[in-house]
């Protein structure tokens, strides 16, 4: 076989034009096709006055209402979305940790591994919304009901990843355990253990982090937070009271991120 | 630091080494854990008799939706349609936005760290402000309608698609860059011909993940006003009319499912 030249080499590269050029053809169809719901609806005129608004009120916000410490600030209300977040994620995690047990396929017999996985599909269906009016029924507006929405709103995805962390757990430690001698209760609490908290944990925090993102949500249904007083002061056209929230909250979700990832990183990596 | 507070027990061997073990930090945990969920249940009220008692309450909607009316679906496809356009329309703007700011923001491929960092900074700012303000925004600038939804979904996939890329391009492979640059082609077609084929499957494949929760996503916006089936969820359920609620809810849980089967199977042949 000779060796080929670089120039021989690249016209030997593997003609794949023809399924280029057709992704980017349904590609272009589809882009065609949703563009068609967008219209223009001219009440977007002044628009740009609206957006300066917004900008100036960021930038001058309300200090006011950013560093007092009754009901109404700032400060309470992020105190308050925090708990409602760490609540919240708390009833998820124990919430979803049975629901992982009974889903893994290396723990539970296949039928029950089918019946856990369903009710966790069917507990993501619910859009976060209808959870939050369906709580509201149960303990009335306020904080009460958005964590337990958000609690219910974390079980889907938490199980789903514990579930893949029990399913990887490494037999072999327990084999060893199982050979020296050790009961069930030894077995789980040196063999199991160990090998799920440091991922369980790490799921939890990435999901209180979530969380703290999604608790805005919450307040369209009055399911209490920072959501409400946001939408009410932009609604109500007092930028500056938005921007004051705006920014404490921008502020809040950069420092829980930058915690979180440290945090996380220590857990599984040790570092 | 936690070392020296808690200092490690050390045990005598009996050929007389000693050892360190360190402490166990489970107790100054639980503490930690029980102070937060003390304050948390006093923030937010959390009351356990009144969960178990009013727990009835929490299933009356879900036993109003069922049966959905299923006559209501013809009121149904415009709408749902229109999400779907959204979503689509909004990915598709993101994702190619997050394109040049993901290079711009990866430290291997751009040199000047102030151009890195202050790309990041924006990216994570941008991914600080919830989709919903950024629907609400997106209102008030452009007018009520699709268009909101789309300019929201679009900044939204934005940042969470730029900070993904970015890591990825981290991370890749830079000989053939390198060899290239070597040999004198300038920096983008070096790019495009050694490090994009690198990225391409990737970015593509989290380009239709995100266009996954971007379909679940857009069934809020409706909320705020920024179109789509969100909009006729929010005023069926004012009017309490709950069977035609089960009967969007059903629409879009198909829906949701039909992208995910599409997009699970476009990203197993992408990888």
């Amino acid at each position: 076989m000779t060796l080929l030249t670089p120039q021989e080499q690249f016209l030997r590269a593997p003609r794949r034009w023809p399924f280029k050029l057709a992704a980017a053809l349904i590609f272009a169809a589809v882009m065609v096709w949703s563009s068609s719901a967008t219209q223009f609806t001219g009440a977007g005129l002044g628009g740009a006055q609206i957006a300066r608004n917004i900008l100036m009120g960021i930038l001058q916000p309300n200090t006011d209402l950013l560093f007092n410490f009754t009901r109404q600030s700032v400060l309470y209300l992020l105190l308050e979305t925090m708990a409602i977040a760490y609540l919240g994620t708390t009833v998820g995690a124990i919430i979803a940790i049975p629901l992982a047990f009974i889903s893994a396929t290396n723990i539970a017999p296949k039928p029950i591994v089918l019946l856990g996985r369903l009710i966790t599909i069917a507990i993501r269906t619910v859009p976060v919304m209808i959870y939050g009016l369906m709580f509201i029924r149960v303990t009335g507006p306020g904080p009460f009901a958005g964590l337990l929405t958000m609690s219910l709103a974390s079980v889907g995805m938490v199980s789903k990843m514990f579930t893949e962390y029990i399913e990887d757990l490494d037999k072999g430690i327990m084999e060893a355990l199982d050979a020296i001698g050790c009961t069930p209760f030894q077995k789980i609490r040196y063999g199991i253990l160990p090998q799920l908290i440091p991922d369980f944990l790490s799921t939890v925090v990435y999901r209180y982090d979530m969380n703290l993102r999604d608790a805005t949500v919450l307040g369209l249904v009055g399911a209490g937070g920072i959501g409400p007083p946001l939408v009410f002061a932009m609604s109500s056209f007092r930028w500056s009271d938005a921007g004051a929230i705006l920014i404490g909250l921008i502020v809040l979700i950069l420092i829980v991120e930058l915690i979180s990832g440290r945090v996380r990183r220590k857990l599984t990596r040790g570092v | 630091m936690i070392s020296r507070i808690f200092k490690p027990k050390i045990i005598t061997l009996p050929n007389g080494k000693e050892v360190k073990q360190p402490r166990s930090m489970l107790p100054l945990v639980v503490v930690v854990f029980l102070v937060f969920t003390y304050f948390s249940i006093q923030l937010t009220g959390f009351n356990l008799t009144v969960l178990i008692t009013r727990i009835n309450h929490f299933f009356f909607i879900l036993g109003e939706m069922i049966p959905p009316r299923f006559a209501y679906m013809n009121r149904v496809w415009d709408p749902l349609l229109d999400t779907l356009k959204m979503s689509l329309l909004g990915s598709a703007i993101g994702a190619a936005l997050a394109f040049p700011a993901a290079i711009l923001a990866a430290s291997n491929i751009v040199k000047s760290k102030i151009i890195v960092h202050l790309t990041r900074l924006i990216l994570s700012a941008v991914r600080t402000l919830p989709t919903l303000i950024v629907a609400l925004i997106a209102t008030f600038v452009l007018g009520l309608g699709t268009l909101a939804g789309t300019v929201a979904i679009a900044v939204f996939t934005f940042a969470y698609i730029g900070k993904q890329l970015y890591e990825i391009i981290e991370t890749v492979d830079m000989g053939a860059y390198e060899a290239m640059e070597a040999i004198g082609i300038k920096k983008i077609p070096a790019f495009w011909l050694a490090i994009a084929p690198q990225i391409m499957p990737v970015y593509i494949s989290t380009a239709l993940f995100c266009l996954e929760g971007n379909v679940r996503h857009a069934a809020i916006l409706g909320w705020v006003g920024a179109g789509g089936i969100g909009l006729i969820l929010n005023q069926r359920i004012q009017f309490r009319d709950y069977s035609a609620v089960g009967m969007i809810l059903l629409a879009l849980l198909i829906t949701v499912t039909l992208i995910e089967a599409l997009s699970h199977f476009i990203r197993r042949r992408l990888t």
